[in-house]
């Protein structure tokens, strides 16, 4: 049963991520994008993460992809105009992908677990913690300084792309919430009495 | 000839799988027939509060109020416009139906009477809502039309900023009963002081933010900008017709009964009863969630009677500058509460 599924997901991502590549219509590339994600997610939980599979979903399918989607449906860029010069580029492009799969062969056959992690491996965590307690237990117990840092450095990152973005623009009248709560009928509105057939 | 029927049978009455499916239809049809229902209390409660009837000529007091609708909008024609992306176009209405009713596979209803008793249940619950905002999205895009595209950019912008909130607040609940089960959520708020135990009263605040989040989450009103009538005429839905338009409606309500769920499920006990006295104790714990889910569907339906619709600003203000801090800040010290409270009772 769980072969039948693992096959399945396996085989729904790898053909979503190929259209992913060559789908016309980027709106339909990203949507393929977020299938594969979903497949992905359905990876790990064959595997037992079932933590991570829902992290996958709620992250980048409920949060990046989103963000991909909105900029792609917003840019007008006409992709056919793009792929013209894509004779000229195939060369170079082929060569880094050599170059990558390369580099990935090699660290792949090269690659022997130390003998601490082998011990590991023979002793997996008790049946009865769940596997975000065991997760939890890493991130917030052990590693928690490592942790904190990796979050300054993103905290960082996300100061400076606001800054990057962020212009104060003059002669633009903004919305001053304080001041309209503090609006009241007494203050705001006057009743004037108009003297019949004479106007204000 | 029997024989071998008879086999069949036993061998699937034994199988996981066949008892999980005859679980899930029995749970949808039921959401499903609660869900027309939830339609027609909302239409009447809001004409009760403006004076009117509401619905009642179908049936005794209107009561096949929406199976009518159901009826009449499934034998109409679907039009779908000319320069739709027609495949996104039909998805957009299917997936969010489809995902607002997956929702219901892990809400436990009663003791033990859940489809899948999920380790990661309310997570799984909130990677489903954070979903559904590509229902909306791919809706607004595929129409291509302006009404509907400015309101997928709209609802797309609101639904991501209040699932922030609302997973803060989740998590509060998760520190205080130390799983992501739903099942074991309830059975932490099952205590001997009755609903005085329940995380509504201590938590309060959190409850009433996930309220909140709860009906901008769901688009309902004073937070449907989606589908702000006087500015977009129906939103997102606007080129939608018959059976697709239907699918969209009803995953709106679903989502609404989801919530509704997840409030009694978090904060106010799920199945468990008020007071851990006789006469409550003997009524069946599904009762208990049917009365306090439509207890706080009437709220939905009561604010939307009576709160005026947010503007756009206000909105994205009250998530991100209201919201994220007071629940940011509530985490820190619920976590620090359950660290150091018992030593300090203790000492």
């Amino acid at each position: 049963m769980a072969a039948v599924f693992f096959y399945l997901f396996a085989t729904i991502m790898i053909a979503s991520a190929c259209v992913v590549i060559f789908a016309r219509n980027p709106v339909h590339s990203v949507l393929f994008l977020i299938l594969a994600f979903c497949n992905g997610a359905g990876l790990f939980l064959l595997a037992g993460a079932e933590f991570l599979a829902m992290l996958l979903i709620v992250v980048y399918v409920g949060a990046v992809a989103v963000l991909f989607l909105f900029v792609v449906m917003m840019l007008d860029v006409d992709f056919a105009e793009l792929k013209q010069g894509f004779a000229k580029y195939v060369p170079v492009g082929a060569a880094v992908g050599v170059v990558v799969l390369a580099e990935l062969a090699m660290v792949t056959v090269g690659w022997q677990p130390s003998e601490a992690s082998k011990s590991l491996l023979e002793t997996p965590i008790a049946a009865n913690v769940s596997n975000t307690a065991a997760l939890g237990q890493v991130l917030y117990t052990k590693y928690v300084i490592f942790f904190q840092t990796s979050a300054l450095v993103l905290l960082t990152a996300m100061i400076g792309a606001i800054v990057l973005t962020l212009h104060h623009k003059p002669n633009v009248k903004r919305q001053n919430i304080e001041e309209q709560n503090a609006r009241n009928a007494k203050n705001v509105v006057e009743l004037k009495k108009v003297p019949f057939r004479t106007g204000v | 000839m029997t024989e071998w029927l008879n086999d069949i049978i036993a061998y699937l009455a034994a199988s996981p799988v066949l008892l999980a499916l005859i679980r899930s239809v029995l749970i949808a049809v039921v959401l499903l027939i609660y869900v027309a229902y939830v339609i027609l209390a909302d239409r009447k409660i809001w004409a009760a509060v403006q004076l009117r009837r509401g619905p009642n000529v179908v049936g005794p007091w209107g009561l096949w109020q929406s199976f009518a609708d159901f009826i009449k909008f499934a034998i109409k024609e679907p039009v779908i416009p000319d320069t739709a992306n027609k495949g996104v176009f039909l998805f957009a209405p299917f997936i969010m139906a489809t995902l607002s009713i997956a929702a219901w596979s892990v809400i436990p209803v009663s003791d033990g009477w859940v489809v899948g008793d999920i380790n990661v249940g309310i997570l799984y619950i909130f990677a489903l809502s954070s979903l559904g905002v590509y229902g909306v999205i791919m809706g607004g895009w595929a129409s291509n039309s302006k009404y509907p595209f400015l309101s997928a950019l709209r609802s797309a912008a609101q639904m991501v900023s209040y699932e922030v909130s609302i997973g803060f607040v989740i998590i509060t609940v998760l520190l205080c009963a130390g799983s992501l089960n739903m099942t074991e959520i309830v059975r932490a708020q099952d205590t001997q002081y009755g609903m005085a135990g329940w995380y509504w009263l201590r938590l309060f605040p959190m409850f009433v933010i996930f309220f909140v989040s709860a009906l901008a989450e769901t688009n309902r009103p004073p937070f449907d900008l989606v589908e702000a009538e006087s500015e977009l005429v129906a939103g997102f839905m606007i080129e939608y017709s018959a059976t697709p338009y239907v699918l969209f409606m009803l995953a709106e309500y679903v989502a609404i009964v989801t919530m509704c769920a997840l409030l009694t499920i978090l904060f106010f006990g799920g199945w468990l009863p008020p007071f851990n006295i006789s006469p409550f104790t003997l009524v069946p714990g599904v009762i208990w969630f049917i009365l306090k889910v439509s207890f706080f569907f009437f709220f939905f339906a009561m604010v939307k009677a009576f709160v005026p619709r947010y503007r756009y600003d206000q909105l994205m203000r009250l998530g991100w500058k209201v919201f994220l801090p007071i629940s940011l800040v509530m985490v820190v010290i619920v976590a620090a509460a359950l660290q150091f409270g018992p030593a300090l009772i203790a000492s």
